[in-house]
């Protein structure tokens, strides 16, 4: 049985919705429900490294963020998706700190970056960004010429 | 060089006393000593660096125009190159290193990037930076061929030569 079939039976009862694409086993899961599939990715399964965290902005629809993790297992050699949508008003998952040190930093880029707010992380000041940024730039609807400049510009240049 | 088809160099006054004629070839032989021996300060932020090197390297040589010694302190060094994007974050740190710079100085945008932003136009980039320095001579490419480079420092050369150089600043 192919590793990504015998991987999609061990957690499908974790997660909401389990499937293939590209190669990537895609679980969607409930914003509750990240913690205890984590767990079980990297307890048992064997997924000791977290490639990325992410969101997708999805605007117009009803949960309107989408918060997105890749994890890969050095034993097995594949890749892993995880998927969890949160609302605009309560853009808020749990951190992955606690399970992936790593999470800390790609955490605090997620959250400059669309507003996620991850529990548990304690550190999620911008990284990328600079204090005193207002809003979110890769949220859909961040004006997409609008300038934060730290200094003022020379006369001529408004 | 070719001589351009519209002249681009203003006519000089014509010199009306002695002193006038001394203070302007004065000028003349500060201007042609501080023509070729500028030192740059490299600024580089991005991809134009790899177009840095090359121009810097043998085969295209800026040494031969005097400009060959990067100094890596901005006391020591009378040409600013900012070669890459800026953005805002690094903004505060280029004017701190502008500011830092002796008189006379001189700062060459090297690449789009730094001229205008290129296609970083976006809250992240500094669109230009001569939105908060002057800058002398706009170099334009993507990044740019070191042909262009080198005309863009020939350029500032004739326009060190044709300054006025006087011996006394305004912070005097």
């Amino acid at each position: 049985m192919p590793v990504l079939d015998r991987l999609q039976q061990s957690v499908a009862a974790l997660a909401e919705s389990a499937a293939q694409a590209h190669g990537v086993l895609v679980l969607q899961v409930a914003p509750a429900g990240v913690l205890p599939l984590v767990r079980r990715l990297k307890s048992d399964l064997g997924f000791d490294l977290l490639l990325d965290v992410t969101a997708i902005d999805w605007i117009g629809q009803a949960p309107r963020f989408e918060v997105v993790w890749h994890f890969y297992s050095t034993t097995d050699r594949v890749r892993v998706r995880v998927k969890a949508r949160v609302t605009e008003q309560d853009p808020t998952v749990d951190s992955l700190v606690a399970h992936y040190g790593s999470a800390r930093y790609m955490e605090r880029e997620c959250h400059e970056m669309y507003g996620i707010v991850f529990r548990g992380n304690d550190d999620l000041r911008p990284i990328l960004l600079y204090e005193g940024f207002v809003g979110h730039p890769l949220r859909k609807d961040y004006p997409k010429r609008q300038e934060q400049p730290l200094i003022p510009y020379r006369e001529g240049w408004e | 060089m070719r001589d351009p088809v519209i002249p681009i160099r203003a006519e000089r006054p014509q010199p009306t006393s002695a002193f006038e004629y001394l203070s302007t070839k004065k000028d003349e032989l500060v201007g042609w000593a501080r023509k070729f021996s500028l030192f740059p300060y490299p600024f580089v932020t991005a991809c134009c660096a790899m177009e840095f090197m090359a121009v810097s390297s043998s085969p295209y040589d800026t040494d031969r125009f005097g400009a060959a010694l990067p100094r890596f302190s901005p006391r020591q060094s009378d040409l600013l190159m900012v070669v890459g994007t800026v953005n805002h974050k690094q903004a505060p740190i280029l004017l701190k290193v502008y500011e830092q710079m002796c008189e006379p100085k001189w700062v060459i945008a090297f690449g789009v990037c730094a001229t205008s932003g290129g296609f970083y136009q976006n809250y992240a980039a500094l669109a230009g930076i001569d939105k908060i320095i002057p800058v002398d001579v706009y170099i334009p490419g993507c990044p740019p061929r070191p042909e262009t480079v080198i005309d863009g420092i020939m350029k500032l050369q004739d326009k060190i030569s044709r300054e006025r150089h006087p011996i006394l600043t305004k912070d005097f």
